[in-house]
């Protein structure tokens, strides 16, 4: 456990420095954005010069960038993301009230993408080399290579226009006054299509990383010396090859998780899902600078937590990790 | 036998080469083929494929030729796609032999940026970008480069590390090299095969970045793009689904392409050092 621990503590004092880069670069990567919240404010309701001022007294916008930064981080210290403009609400409590169903989405896509993924990966390496290899290695490539959010638009004509069984578009349906265990069915119809659309994309990733890893694994000794034992061949692909090749993955779905986040913004465009990356696309269709601040701020953290818990697993499940940093 | 002759006997490399040509032929023929504007009106709205041979793709909501936009957005794809990924390949390679070079304080202030930059969404940070600074063409190219160049950063780091131990790093050292020009003109050039290993993934990434921007509208407005276009037929996704289809399979093959072909000149040149 102090091995873990003393992970926690190595990984919590970098995420700190990390996250303070994040914030100083987003900060001055919208500061140049040209006009500021007040501008967005007049031109979407109207107003005269002397509001514009008042405006810009009241949020602050008058004062010298350096002024600003530091207001900015205090109000982080308090965990304050600051007012929506476009919202005209306190950002956290939009961000909050978005956030699960990206979670969700992003939780059973990867599901979805994982399983998948490294299941195939183990049914293509049990034989490199195999016609059913380069068949799942070739598939698993093409399907890499679709657009998200045209996959989903392509899942869309053929199951929700055509074949009419699952919703088109939202998380669930509207005034349907559903409770408990029906809503939630209803929100998993919903979410069918957008899940697939995320997860399908990046199965080819775990799959050909597993089917990698197995095809080094299959040449190590310890295969020959369970061959020499003579333990079956599944006993052999299941518990010495293809568990050899798992370590590697769970690495990745701490990496993949930045790159989900990033494109469950269009499939949640494409679905209509009201998630966080919709929020995004919500916020610059409405030059709404702290929200999108907020939105990426948000997703840094959650892309930090996400890893420190995959590095927990991995020192769990991997006893060489850490061991230095125990006795340090 | 030569690598060429190696990468040619991949039907898989075979396959990828092919469809890069052709995208290629296409890029380069647009201007040609289809003068004038692709976003012009050249004939009665929504008609659908293979009915009028003047128009064989059909037109879109706006009586504009599939078949020339879809010409006139390989060139954008492509374009985007390759500089993207140049610019990428450049600062990565840059950033991470100062940093490995280096060493020291420089190297930890580097690499935490490197960290910081991946722990944003690429897709996010290019959003940002680009909705601030205004959609054109260059734009839309740093955006996708700002989200790309950790990976090749990290390994180029990793390579150097390697490099800077080795004898003719320390002969330039004792001629008096100037630290820099060492970097730069001993040690980068020699750590930049497995960072260039890297471009079929990043291309194909940029290409799929442009294309999922211009679908959300941020692309350049004065150019076709495959992303737009699928956007566009997507007001009328019940009726006419091909407007969206069309390009996205334009999009796939694409990317496979570029995939393909990365894959089989890694693999000759993999074997090709596993052979020596």
């Amino acid at each position: 456990m102090t091995r873990a621990l003393a992970l926690i503590r190595r990984r919590l004092v970098g995420s700190v420095f990390v996250l303070s880069i994040v914030i100083i670069g987003t900060f001055l990567l919208l500061e140049a954005a040209p006009g500021d919240a007040v501008d967005a404010y007049i031109v979407s309701t109207g107003g005269d010069a002397g509001l514009i001022e008042v405006l810009r007294h009241r949020w602050g916008l008058d004062q010298s960038e350096l002024t600003r930064l530091a207001n900015y981080l205090w109000a982080l210290c308090h965990l304050d993301l600051g007012q929506s403009v476009t919202f005209s609400r306190p950002i956290r409590d939009i961000i909050l009230e978005r956030l699960p169903t990206t979670l969700i989405l992003m939780g059973s896509a990867t599901a979805l993408s994982f399983g998948l993924g490294s299941a195939l990966g183990i049914y293509a390496g049990a034989k490199p080399g195999s016609f059913r290899d380069r068949f799942l290695s070739i598939g698993s490539l093409a399907l890499y290579a679709v657009p998200g959010f045209w996959l989903g638009l392509v899942l869309i004509v053929v199951f929700a226009v055509d074949l009419r069984w699952l919703p088109i578009g939202g998380i669930e349906t509207i005034a349907s006054a559903k409770t408990g265990l029906s809503r939630a069915a209803d929100i998993a119809t919903h979410l069918v299509l957008p899940v697939s659309a995320l997860g399908f994309i990046y199965l080819a990733l775990y799959l050909r990383m597993m089917r990698a890893g197995m095809a080094e694994a299959w040449r190590q000794d310890f295969v020959l010396a369970a061959r020499a034992r003579g333990l079956s061949r599944r006993r052999i692909v299941l518990a010495h090859v293809a568990r050899n090749a798992l370590l590697p993955l769970i690495t990745m779905l701490g990496l993949q998780s930045a790159q989900t986040l990033g494109g469950s913004v269009v499939i949640e465009s494409v679905f209509a899902v009201p998630g966080l990356g919709r929020l995004a696309q919500e916020a610059v269709a409405g030059r709404d600078t702290p929200l999108l601040l907020g939105i990426i701020l948000t997703s840094a953290v959650l892309v930090i937590v996400i890893n420190l818990l995959v590095d927990l697993a991995y020192a769990l499940l991997d006893p060489r990790v850490g061991a230095s940093e125990a006795g340090a | 036998m030569s690598r060429l002759h190696r990468f040619l006997r991949s039907p898989e490399a075979i396959a990828g080469t092919a469809i890069l040509a052709l995208l290629f032929a296409m890029a380069l023929t647009a201007p040609l083929l289809f003068p004038g504007d692709p976003q012009a009106i050249a004939g009665p709205a929504l008609l659908p494929p293979f009915q009028d041979w003047s128009l064989p793709l059909g037109t879109d909501r706006l009586g504009r030729d599939v078949l020339a936009e879809l010409f006139h957005g390989a060139r954008t794809s492509l374009a985007v796609g390759l500089s993207a990924a140049g610019a990428a390949l450049l600062i990565g390679a840059v950033v991470g032999t100062l940093a490995g070079f280096a060493g020291g304080l420089i190297d930890e202030v580097l690499m935490r940026i490197t960290d910081a930059f991946q722990t944003v969404p690429g897709f996010l940070l290019a959003l940002a970008f680009v909705s601030i600074v205004g959609p054109s063409l260059g734009v839309v190219v740093a955006a996708i480069a700002l989200g790309a160049w950790t990976g090749p950063a990290r390994v180029a780091r990793a390579e150097v590390l390697s490099i800077r131990e080795r004898d003719y790093v320390a002969g330039a050292r004792v001629i008096g090299m100037h630290p820099l020009e060492i970097a730069f003109r001993e040690v980068l050039p020699n750590a930049l095969p497995p960072v260039l290993a890297l471009s079929s993934v990043i291309v194909a990434a940029a290409i799929l970045t442009e294309a999922a921007l211009s679908f959300l509208g941020l692309g350049d407005p004065n150019r076709v793009t495959w992303g737009a276009m699928i956007a566009e037929g997507r007001a009328v996704l019940r009726t006419t689904p091909f407007l969206s289809i069309i390009p996205g399979i334009a999009l796939v093959l694409t990317v496979l392409g570029v995939y393909l072909a990365g894959e089989g000149v890694v693999e000759t040149t993999a074997v090709r050092r596993s052979l020596s």
